[in-house]
């Protein structure tokens, strides 16, 4: 059982989750060095000072290349361009829609970024307080974040539940092309959609389903270092 | 007190039995509160700190946001049963003071220009009193900013230091803080950035001569590297014990 609501969140890149690129799973605190030497670059969560590279952030060392980052394991979503997003509409202004998106500021969704017209006096008929959305961020700035309904697969979700994950555990349930999502929605015949700010919405054939599609989604967030997830999971699905 | 032990300072043995450099058994644990984005729990013996990190999150009132920079803001409080005579809830003029020298303490370590217009609260209270509590609630902050993935470029220890009569002592008790004898009650709270020589708090209540700085500045150092290895450790755990659950 397939839709299209799903596939929204395959097509971005995930470079982060890549398991079999991480050769070193070391974990640095801030300030701890990570490498020394000039035949490195700081990437995301690294600085150089002098000939070292030091961790400026608590996470996972990433080296790709010459790159080195760290990689965050916990904390709140920060949000970035592109990022598709679960939402709850928290308020309706004469110019769009207010989505409480749990991260520091909240979102906007402009009228004119819904995928059909809308009568500025029915808006709420379209999309109303408390309904929840997939959305797309379309730009962030320092004032609020935009976002947008024109995609594939976003949109009003409708039935089923939401629940949250550390929002820093993405792109592992998403797993490497969606092969971990993939393989959750196979075996559990439900509809999931992973926003980047760790909301998911999940809707199955039935209770059952969905409660276990959720169990395996938070298995999967558990293991933070675990190499071959993908793997454990199959075996995950044969015992429970 | 006996007067013949206080002259030879590396034989020196505390009431509770320990040097005259020895912090209390630290414990250090991180991931206490599931419900924030990041939290730790410091003791040093008897006085526990719990800190919780929430953000960066929108800032109200909005006239204290900042556009260049997210902010730190800091709380520190005892709880009621935590001292023997039960603390009176809500802010005083000495947990507001702690407040903000907390603040002041962290902030030099973190960055947080990325966050425009947030704040990152930071909770901190203290279930425990046995003296040194702004110190161990810093050293929980610390650890609970990293925990919550704050960029930082380090993090920060610190501890207490005092003095029985003209002896220097590390991390004091509440017994040897209230020490009358001598040269009085001293107490010199400092935090330091782990992996420099900088010092981002430093608050002395008492008397000490200007020249015994020193002495006091390198037994901080030998201590705090004591500190950062408990509090990396603890870091380092709360990955590992979600991989065996």
């Amino acid at each position: 059982m397939k839709n299209d609501i799903n596939e929204a969140h395959e097509a971005i890149e995930y470079e982060e989750d890549s398991e079999n690129i991480h050769k070193d799973r070391r974990i640095v605190v801030p300030g701890e060095i990570i490498a020394t030497g000039e035949d490195y670059l700081p990437g995301e969560g690294a600085r150089r000072v002098e000939e070292n590279i030091y961790a400026s952030r608590f996470g996972l060392v990433d080296e790709q290349g010459r790159v080195i980052k760290v990689i965050p394991i916990f904390g709140a979503f920060i949000p970035r361009r592109n990022n598709v997003v679960i939402g709850r509409v928290s308020d309706i202004t004469f110019y769009g829609w207010i989505i409480d998106i749990d991260s520091a500021s909240a979102g906007f969704l402009p009228i004119e970024e819904s995928p059909r017209f809308i009568n500025k006096n029915e808006m709420d008929q379209y999309l109303g307080i408390g309904d929840v959305v997939a959305a797309k961020i379309w730009s962030v700035k320092s004032k609020g974040i935009d976002l947008t309904l024109k995609g594939k697969g976003l949109g009003k979700l409708e039935g089923g539940f939401i629940f949250r994950i550390i929002p820093s555990r993405v792109p592992r349930v998403i797993g490497r092309e969606g092969s971990m999502i993939s393989l959750i929605k196979e075996k559990t015949g439900c509809n999931i959609t992973v926003g980047q700010n760790g909301w998911i919405w999940v809707k199955g054939p039935n209770m059952e389903e969905e409660i276990r599609a959720r169990k395996a989604i938070e298995f999967v967030a558990e293991k933070i270092t675990m190499k071959g997830l993908t793997e454990k999971m199959e075996e995950w699905f044969s015992e429970n | 007190m006996e007067k013949e032990k206080t002259r030879d300072s590396k034989e020196f043995i505390r009431s509770d039995g320990r040097k005259w450099n020895e912090t209390r058994p630290m414990i250090a644990k991180v991931g206490v509160i599931p419900n924030a984005d990041g939290s730790a729990m410091f003791a040093f013996g008897d006085t526990i700190a719990i800190a919780a990190v929430y953000g960066p999150r929108q800032l109200h009132p909005q006239h204290m946001q900042d556009p260049s920079s997210g902010i730190l803001r800091c709380n520190y409080d005892l709880l009621s049963f935590s001292v023997y005579d039960r603390k009176k809830p809500g802010p005083s003029r000495r947990s507001q003071e702690i407040s903000k020298v907390t603040e002041w303490a962290l902030s030099p370590v973190i960055d947080l220009e990325q966050f425009p217009n947030t704040v990152i609260d930071v909770q901190i209270y203290i279930i425990q009193a046995d003296a040194g509590t702004r110190t161990a609630g810093i050293n929980a902050a610390s650890m609970a900013l990293a925990h919550a993935g704050i960029p930082m470029k380090d993090l920060v220890c610190s501890v207490a230091v005092g003095k029985l009569d003209k002896q220097i002592i590390v991390d004091l008790t509440k017994e040897e803080e209230d020490f009358e004898g001598g040269e009085g009650p001293t107490d010199f709270a400092i935090a330091k950035i782990a992996n420099s020589d900088e010092f981002s708090l430093m608050q002395l209540d008492g008397k000490i001569p200007p020249e015994r700085i020193k002495e006091v500045i390198s037994v901080v150092k030998e201590t705090c590297a004591k500190i950062y290895e408990v509090q990396k450790k603890a870091l380092k755990e709360a990955v590992e014990k979600t991989e065996n659950s």
